[in-house]
């Protein structure tokens, strides 16, 4: 008996990705459109692109952004890789269960708390909020989910590749490092990905532990939505939409090719 | 790796100073009180006469600000409205999220890998800019009204409304929903199904007795995944929801931002975090047991 997808089947997921995607098919629709009112339709335009290369505020707070997510993405993985390794390899150790308490909490905890804590703990030592802050801030959320996505891969990883090297005279860490990484370099790769897209996206902790001269792109756009629909946002977020739907993509491919040839 | 927990130190410490210890400092300072000063709080715990600063900080500390939150009526909705919220967003997405699951562990395998990048993609999307393409459609003059006009119905005015957080909610946690409950299905053998309807049960009755029971460590992984976050969420309440809408995040926010009271938001973060336990450590007990 073959079990194939059922009208109810076909119809449940044509639903499901229906209301997935409208929403976000309307707001990249009504960017261009040359009326500000979101239910006229003025004709195709790109003038809210063009207001968007003028606004100064906005593209510093892209630059910031961008500049944060580099930084605390590349912390995040590497952090995010040493915290994989101990988990899948260190077997029992005195203060597992704390460990991997602190890995796994902050994929869940509500933002705000995380926020508030991180910076109370700034106040507390009395060191300025601004850029270094949030940066720390977002490597701190962002690891933890690089930890589970490097982990996953690294439990699969065949460890007799790595002893084979180390039975061959390679110290151990060079043997991780040129037998193992390379092995799990998509997932460190996606890890970083993630957190990259984590850290582009947050608006509850930059809030919290952002100051001044240190606005991300989410913060200014957080403060213009609360005046309401403008179609320069709308513009913004088609260009971030297409940004992340390319390296998302761009990263699938390179993943169903290696997979492919390995 | 000869020791491999060597490599502990720093993720360990990383997480020790920036997630761990923190905790400690909302906990103090929920003990705290409000003064007109920066930081805008007391006591100060001053060691520039040694130790002896110690006794006279923990002899100001006191449980007067959790004394406040459950004098004002306030705390005590906001906290049952957030559970609310949560609870009935949590099993709508249940209903809507398990049929969209299965059916796609129930497409070949090519076509489901690219429906599962379809569903994981709007995740990667900015959360913000998905709530705040509701706005467009739910506001007053907006898409959805539009739309009702033509078939001369409406118009209904959902945006800053209850309503309008539960659908944002629902929106945002889909994937989070489908992605364990897929995970769950895909594996699931055919062959139990097959032997279900050849020992004489039908279809439905098969779903019901051997594919649906199997699939419940996916639906409390789902469950548990949407709900702890949506207890807390600030976004959607504050961007969907009216000046009534009272859930803990926003609450928590408005304490720290708008009124400076900094022990009370710590003290709600507390009382959140305290709730949110229990949902914590099951969904680690099940983390512990997927990676085991």
């Amino acid at each position: 008996m073959t079990r194939g997808p059922s009208l109810f089947n076909r119809a449940s997921v044509g639903l499901g990705l229906a209301f997935l995607y409208g929403p976000i098919a309307l707001l990249v629709l009504y960017s261009f459109n040359a009326s500000r009112l979101v239910t006229v339709w003025g004709g195709f335009s790109t003038r809210w692109y063009a207001a968007l290369a003028q606004d100064g505020q906005m593209l510093d707070a892209v630059w910031v952004t961008l500049r944060v997510g580099l930084i605390s993405a590349s912390a995040a993985t590497v952090l995010g890789l040493l915290a994989a390794v101990t988990l899948v390899r260190a077997g029992r150790f005195r203060g597992r269960a704390l460990f991997s308490g602190m890995v796994y909490a902050p994929l869940v905890m509500p933002e705000v708390i995380l926020g508030l804590s991180l910076l109370l703990l700034f106040v507390a030592v009395g060191l300025p909020r601004g850029f270094w802050t949030v940066t720390v801030s977002h490597t701190t959320v962002t690891l933890c989910y690089a930890t589970v996505v490097i982990q996953a891969r690294l439990a699969y990883f065949d460890r007799s590749l790595e002893e084979a090297a180390q039975d061959l005279g390679c110290p151990p860490v060079s043997a991780f490092l040129k037998v193992t990484l390379p092995n799990i370099a998509p997932a460190v790769a996606a890890a970083w990905m993630l957190a990259f897209t984590l850290s582009l996206d947050d608006l509850v902790i930059a809030s919290f532990t952002s100051g001044p001269g240190a606005t991300t792109l989410p913060m200014r756009l957080y403060s213009q939505v609360r005046l309401g629909v403008n179609p320069e946002i709308n513009a913004v977020s088609t260009l971030l939409i297409a940004v992340v739907t390319l390296g998302v993509v761009a990263a699938g491919a390179i993943q169903r090719r290696r997979s492919v040839s390995s | 790796m000869r020791r491999p927990w060597l490599a502990a130190v720093a993720p360990y410490l990383w997480l020790g100073l920036f997630f761990a210890f923190p905790f400690l400092l909302v906990a103090k300072l929920s003990l705290s009180h409000t003064v007109l000063a920066i930081p805008p709080y007391a006591p100060q715990l001053d060691l520039s006469q040694g130790h002896a600063g110690v006794p006279a900080f923990v002899h100001q500390l006191s449980f007067e600000t959790y004394q406040r939150l459950t004098s004002d009526r306030v705390y005590l909705s906001s906290y049952l409205s957030s559970l609310r919220f949560a609870g009935l967003a949590t099993a709508i997405l249940l209903v809507i999220g398990y049929p969209i699951a299965y059916g796609m562990s129930r497409f070949p395998p090519p076509t489901r890998q690219a429906l599962l990048m379809a569903v994981i993609l709007p995740f990667w999307t900015s959360f913000l800019i998905r709530i705040y393409a509701w706005i467009a459609i739910l506001k007053p003059a907006g898409l959805l009204n539009a739309a009702l006009g033509v078939l001369h119905l409406g118009p209904l005015s959902l945006l800053n409304t209850d309503t309008a957080v539960v659908i944002g909610l629902v929106y945002a946690y889909l994937p989070f929903m489908v992605l364990p409950l897929y995970a769950v299905l895909e594996r699931q053998d055919e062959r139990l199904i097959e032997a279900a309807q050849d020992l004489g049960c039908t279809a439905t009755g098969a779903f019901w007795r051997v594919t649906f029971p199997l699939s419940l460590p996916g639906v409390a992984a789902g469950a548990l995944l949407c709900f702890i976050p949506m207890v807390g969420e600030f976004v959607i309440p504050d961007l969907l929801g009216g000046s009534g809408t009272l859930m803990l995040g926003r609450t928590i926010w408005t304490e720290f931002f708008a009124n400076r009271d900094w022990p009370a938001a710590s003290a709600v973060a507390i009382v959140l975090l305290a709730t949110l336990a229990v949902p914590i450590a099951l969904f680690q007990r099940q983390q512990a047991k997927v990676t085991a």
